[in-house]
């Protein structure tokens, strides 16, 4: 049998260039479609000319949404609510009903429980049989994540963690936006790890693997504590899968980088886009004309279809598709 | 792209001022207390000192000020941000826009801190021995 790839080398070398940034920023709010086959992804602009009915379809499609943020109010999008409407409604008129959503955090702006309900209230509209939440840094502000917890991963371990089975994969909830450290980035910390670490032993190595986690899971740029601590431990327990796909959110922007069989991919905002690295003083909401918002803004479905170690991913802004 | 970033005052957070007596005395996280303005915990005359909170930074990073000197955070930014000791002598809750938070330094010593919610914000004050009278022995 022919052995599947692994990651062989630098892992940790996995500093984006400037050319690499600019290349990723050039899908945003556009909209993009991946498909990874084989460890080579090839990805198209949605407005480049492939019809939405010809992308190919899976025996799993699955939505992410992410950082909705809602109870905030200021000049960048002073409607969150109504724009995470909108993300709902664009899901829910995709071809294929998705089986689950995933929402890689920040659901909050504040943590508040006020904050909580109208995201509730917003997701009972979404078509989905269940929606599997991690934390962003605003859902746990002020309680360690207490309140979050209740509401959102009652069935979760530590600090909000879990996973659970399906389509023939396996998805990890990851949470590393707590206990963080005075000039550190995201973190996992040893009890979740040592709980990875046990959660994927027993699995085969050609089970395909999604790792869902607020803060990237990569360097995407480290001066803006757009990373994560002790990633690289996370993901040297998943080297020996031939498909692992890591879904975050956090930086309101699309990017990917691919690594060996690992795809890495971030999704828009619901609520408000935020500069590129390094191209503005802070990674604080980035104002745009009003016109302009709901291209930055955005949903991300999946399709994947087991077997051929093939994932669909396609990025869609609030402005784009015929729906 | 063109990238504007600025900053908008439209949310007031009141954020409970806190006082702290000592340095390491009782402080668990959660046992802060409102401080009395000018109360028995301010030995000297010293002006208060406003540390302002911006583009995710300190500014200034660094701030030396005389023992029992007030500081006070406030958050400019339009993000949340928290005002964390590393070495737990004092934490402020989330400090959403303009919202604001203070401690009262009455002991010598180099205090370092930072936003536990964007970790890369780090600032230090340090707080130098002072006699209210100028004197010294």
């Amino acid at each position: 049998m022919d052995r599947k790839k692994i990651i062989t080398e630098n892992l940790n070398q996995d500093g984006v260039d400037r050319r690499g940034f600019l290349e990723c920023m050039a899908w945003a709010g556009t909209g993009a479609y991946f498909v990874l086959s084989g460890g080579v992804l090839k990805s198209f602009a949605l407005s480049g000319g492939m019809p939405r009915e010809q992308m190919p379809k899976g025996e799993l499609a699955f939505v992410q949404i992410s950082d909705s943020h809602i109870g905030f109010n200021k000049e960048a999008n002073p409607d969150v609510v109504g724009t995470l409407r909108q993300a709902i409604a664009k899901v829910n008129a995709l071809p294929t009903r998705p089986a689950f959503a995933l929402h890689t955090g920040d659901l909050s702006q504040l943590s508040k429980p006020d904050q909580f309900d109208t995201l509730e209230q917003a997701l009972k509209e979404l078509r989905t049989e269940k929606i599997f939440y991690v934390p962003g840094e605003h859902d746990v502000l002020d309680d360690d994540g207490k309140a979050y917890r209740e509401r959102f991963a009652k069935d979760s371990i530590g600090d909000g963690w879990y996973s659970f089975d399906s389509g023939g994969a396996h998805f990890i909830g990851l949470v590393n936006v707590m206990n963080l450290k005075a000039g550190g980035l995201g973190s996992l910390g040893s009890e979740q790890l040592a709980w990875l670490e046990k959660d994927v032993q027993h699995l085969k190595s050609s089970t395909p693997i999604v790792v869902f986690a607020h803060i990237p899971l990569w360097s995407v740029y480290p001066d803006w504590g757009w990373g994560t601590s002790d990633s690289e431990q996370a993901l040297g327990f998943l080297k020996r899968f031939g498909s692992v796909t890591v879904l975050n959110g956090h930086i309101h922007q699309t990017m990917k980088k691919v690594e060996g069989n690992v795809t890495f991919h971030t999704a828009m905002s619901t609520a408000f886009p935020q500069p590129a690295p390094g191209m503005g003083p802070s990674p604080g909401p980035m104002k745009v004309p009003a016109e302009k918002l709901r291209s930055m803004l955005g949903i991300t479905d999946v399709n994947f279809i087991p077997g051929r170690h093939t994932l669909g991913i396609i990025d869609s802004s609030l402005e784009d598709g015929s729906m | 792209m063109k990238v504007v970033l600025c900053s908008f005052l439209l949310e007031i957070l009141l954020v409970a001022v806190v006082g702290q007596v000592a340095r390491g005395q009782g402080m668990a996280g959660s046992s802060m207390h409102l401080a009395s303005p000018g109360g028995a915990q301010s030995k000297t005359n010293s002006q208060p000192s406003r540390i302002t909170i911006k583009d995710f930074s300190f500014g200034p990073t660094s701030t030396t000020v005389p023992t029992g000197t007030k500081v006070t955070w406030v958050n400019k930014d339009e993000e949340p941000h928290k005002v964390v000791s590393v070495d737990e002598i004092f934490k402020s809750t989330a400090l959403d826009t303009d919202g604001e938070f203070s401690f009262v330094f009455s002991k010598p010593g180099t205090y370092k801190y930072f936003c536990s919610v964007h970790p890369r914000m780090v600032g230090t004050v340090v707080v130098e021995d002072s006699k209210p009278n100028g004197s010294m022995k």
